[in-house]
């Protein structure tokens, strides 16, 4: 049997305990230095805020036993969803997965429907059909949440080739996590956007951890998106996840560059989950140290300071939090207040006759 | 009239298509230039281009996710599957995707696609390049099942596949692909759903799908020697089911056989069966039985392939043994 010296090796990096833990990179302030107009950075504050504001509540009401299921919170890694919408134009393509709800909002979905959805209620987005997992607006250009994770890569690619064969100039991002870069349909994915050259952008949130298990441990190479990229001739991109201009402009250069026909990109965003992978999962596999490192970089914090260094006043900033809180209420109000869905919608939209009859 | 094979008649009914609509494009492996492995896309790309007619890496995730994200997005898309086995590689894209997400959103989303494949065995292919796997399509709720037996039937049913605003799995018959037909001039359009009585009788009804119609057909020659007069229904469609036509056949002859190249656990004709069963209870004289490949992977060998699949001879036999038992 052959042996090769990395085997006892790897055995010692299976240890949780002797791990070391993922630390936040210092942050390129000089990006803060570009030339991004401060009506967008307002922008990108009270989006900040929406998706932040909406993810506590959402967690508030799971304790309160309202939303059942499950749910995927995006608490600390707002800046990647925030950074990408305010770079799209309304009209492109979202793709997420299950851990969708930030990317959904960003693109401008209702916070009421939206809340309602988790909430199972008839007047949710999706009438109580998807939930937590497949938040979806196509009026928003919100094309999915798609919960087995490494297939909307693929469909991404298909919204990208219709694009480009209808001459719209739109272009589709696919937002996921690290563990898919291990995933098969990442590959294909990958390849195929490469040779017909799509408009499509994906985005890697690489939050260190693929559900429960460093992402380190079970990856070939050290930065799972960035150090595949050349294997299909693409530049690798590694940023800052948690700065919403770094990620804005890193976003801004790649659809650009789609749209103008250039075709892909690839891009890994270092961020980090605040909480745990899902509702079960209260996180206690991460070290204190690693979680205390990354707190002090919570993109909020970070970008309320930077606005106030750019001279923006304080009061401001505290109105858009007012506003975007008294929003979050009249959701909750909003979603409580529907139905739970009953038989009327039950057998409903199996087939585009609205229906679900398969036999005469 | 043109005499067509059935693997030209795929062809047919794919230009058919593509000259009405001009948004309509395909993908799939080897199948611009080198006219597709069992040659049922040949002179395609001569005609529509290489916009339309794409080929593609062997990623079969890949290509049915451009064709999910391209049909929701307003290209309709026929992807191609070269063999039905592939089917499991991508089966996440088919059932969880494409067959979900119209539900799952509340309506939001169309995919007006087609799945095409090179369906079931007689090829001495072996295990994972013969398997009959309709029965993995039928099974998950937002699809639709087509089959053609025939060259004329692989038009008509491109065509309704194709204007089918749902996707639609359609299967293509390996083993027909070089039989030959008389195809009438002009468009052939034909609607989802709908059973054909293939030969009219009194005694027996026995429905079958694709390969085995022919074979059934085979088979209800020789019943009629011995005084059998078997009704033969070419299910063509299992997703939408026309099951009136069954119905209304077992009304008449009081018996009901099926003939399945699926393997038996689960097969189409089990539900087919139920319903016979459950709804005709009282028109029937005796119980309903399937002919079906056994629960096996299929063999290699050619005596042993042709062992495990229905042939007409077993079908012949299992239809007058049953029928004797009954009147003796």
């Amino acid at each position: 049997m052959p042996t090769s010296p990395g085997d006892g090796q790897r055995a010692v990096l299976y240890d949780y305990a002797l791990r070391e833990p993922r630390l936040p990179q210092p942050v390129d302030w000089s990006l803060s230095e570009a030339d991004i107009d401060i009506d967008t950075r307002i922008g990108m504050y009270r989006k900040l805020q929406e998706l932040r504001q909406f993810e506590k509540r959402a967690y508030d009401l799971f304790m309160q036993n309202l939303v059942k299921g499950t749910s995927h919170l995006s608490l600390g890694m707002e800046a990647v969803a925030t950074g990408f919408a305010l770079a799209m134009r309304p009209d492109d393509y979202t793709f997420a997965t299950y851990r969708g709800h930030a990317h959904s909002l960003a693109r401008g979905m209702e916070m009421g429907p939206a809340m309602a959805e988790l909430l199972g209620r008839e007047n949710g987005i999706l009438g109580g059909k998807g939930g937590s997992m497949h938040l979806t607006d196509v009026s928003k250009g919100m094309m999915g949440s798609y919960a087995i994770i490494g297939a909307h890569l693929c469909i991404a690619n298909g919204a990208a080739w219709s694009a480009q064969m209808r001459g719209t100039d739109q272009v589709a991002v696919a937002f996921f996590g690290d563990g898919t870069t291990n995933i098969g349909a990442f590959h294909e994915a990958l390849n195929m956007a490469v040779i017909w050259n799509l408009p499509v952008v994906f985005a890697c949130e690489n939050n260190l951890y693929m559900e429960y298990t460093p992402i380190d441990l079970i990856t070939a190479v050290e930065n799972p998106a960035a150090d595949r990229a050349p294997a299909y001739g693409l530049e690798s991109i590694l940023i800052d996840g948690n700065d919403p201009d770094h990620v804005y402009l890193t976003a801004k250069k790649a659809i650009d560059k789609a749209r103008s026909g250039q075709g892909p990109s690839l891009i890994e965003a270092v961020t980090y989950r605040s909480g745990g992978h899902s509702r079960a999962d209260p996180g206690k596999y991460r070290p204190v140290e690693e979680v205390e490192a990354w707190a002090d970089r919570d993109p909020i914090p970070m970008y309320h300071d930077r606005l106030l260094s750019l001279g923006t006043p304080e009061g401001r900033l505290s109105a858009i939090e007012r506003e975007v809180a008294a929003a979050v209420d009249d959701a909750t109000e909003y979603a409580k207040a529907g139905r739970e869905p009953g038989e009327a919608t039950l057998l409903t939209e199996v087939y585009a006759d609205g229906g679900s009859a398969w036999r005469n | 009239m043109a005499e067509l094979s059935y693997r030209e008649a795929v062809a047919h009914g794919i230009a058919q298509e593509m000259r009405r609509d001009p948004a309509l494009v395909m993908l799939g492996e080897d199948i611009a230039a080198a006219g597709g492995v069992f040659k049922t896309t040949v002179g395609l790309i001569d005609e529509f281009g290489p916009d339309r007619i794409r080929d593609t890496p062997i990623s079969e995730q890949a290509i049915l996710g451009a064709a999910m994200g391209a049909s929701m997005t307003g290209v309709p898309v026929i992807a191609e599957i070269m063999f039905s086995d592939f089917l499991a590689v991508c089966w996440d894209i088919v059932a969880n995707e494409i067959a979900k997400s119209r539900y799952m959103t509340g309506g939001q989303v169309s995919f007006p696609l087609v799945i095409r494949t090179a369906n079931g065995g007689g090829a001495r292919f072996g295990a994972q390049h013969s398997q009959s796997v309709e029965n993995w399509a039928m099974m998950i709720p937002g699809l639709k099942v087509v089959a053609p037996s025939t060259p004329r039937d692989v038009v008509g049913l491109m065509a309704a596949s194709v204007r089918d605003p749902d996707p639609v799995i359609f299967f293509e018959h390996k083993s027909l692909m070089a039989g030959k037909a008389e195809i009438p001039d002009g468009e052939i359009v034909d609607e989802l759903g709908v059973a054909k009585v293939v030969r009219e009788g009194t005694d027996v009804t026995i429905a079958a799908l694709a390969l085995m119609v022919p074979r059934a057909l085979e088979a209800a020659e020789r019943l009629a020697d011995e005084d059998i007069s078997a009704e033969v229904i070419d299910i063509r469609s299992l997703v939408p089911l026309d099951t009136k036509t069954i119905l209304d056949s077992v009304a008449k002859t009081a018996r009901f056989f099926t003939v399945e190249e699926n393997p038996r656990l689960c097969g189409w004709g089990a539900e087919v069966a139920s319903i016979v069963g459950e709804e005709a209870f009282w028109d029937l004289d005796g119980p309903c039985v399937r002919i079906t490949t056994p629960h096996i992977p299929l063999p290699s060998a050619a005596s042993l392939e042709d062992l495990a699949i229905p042939s007409a001879d077993r079908i012949y036999k299992t239809v007058a043994d049953s029928v004797d038992s009954r009147s003796g």
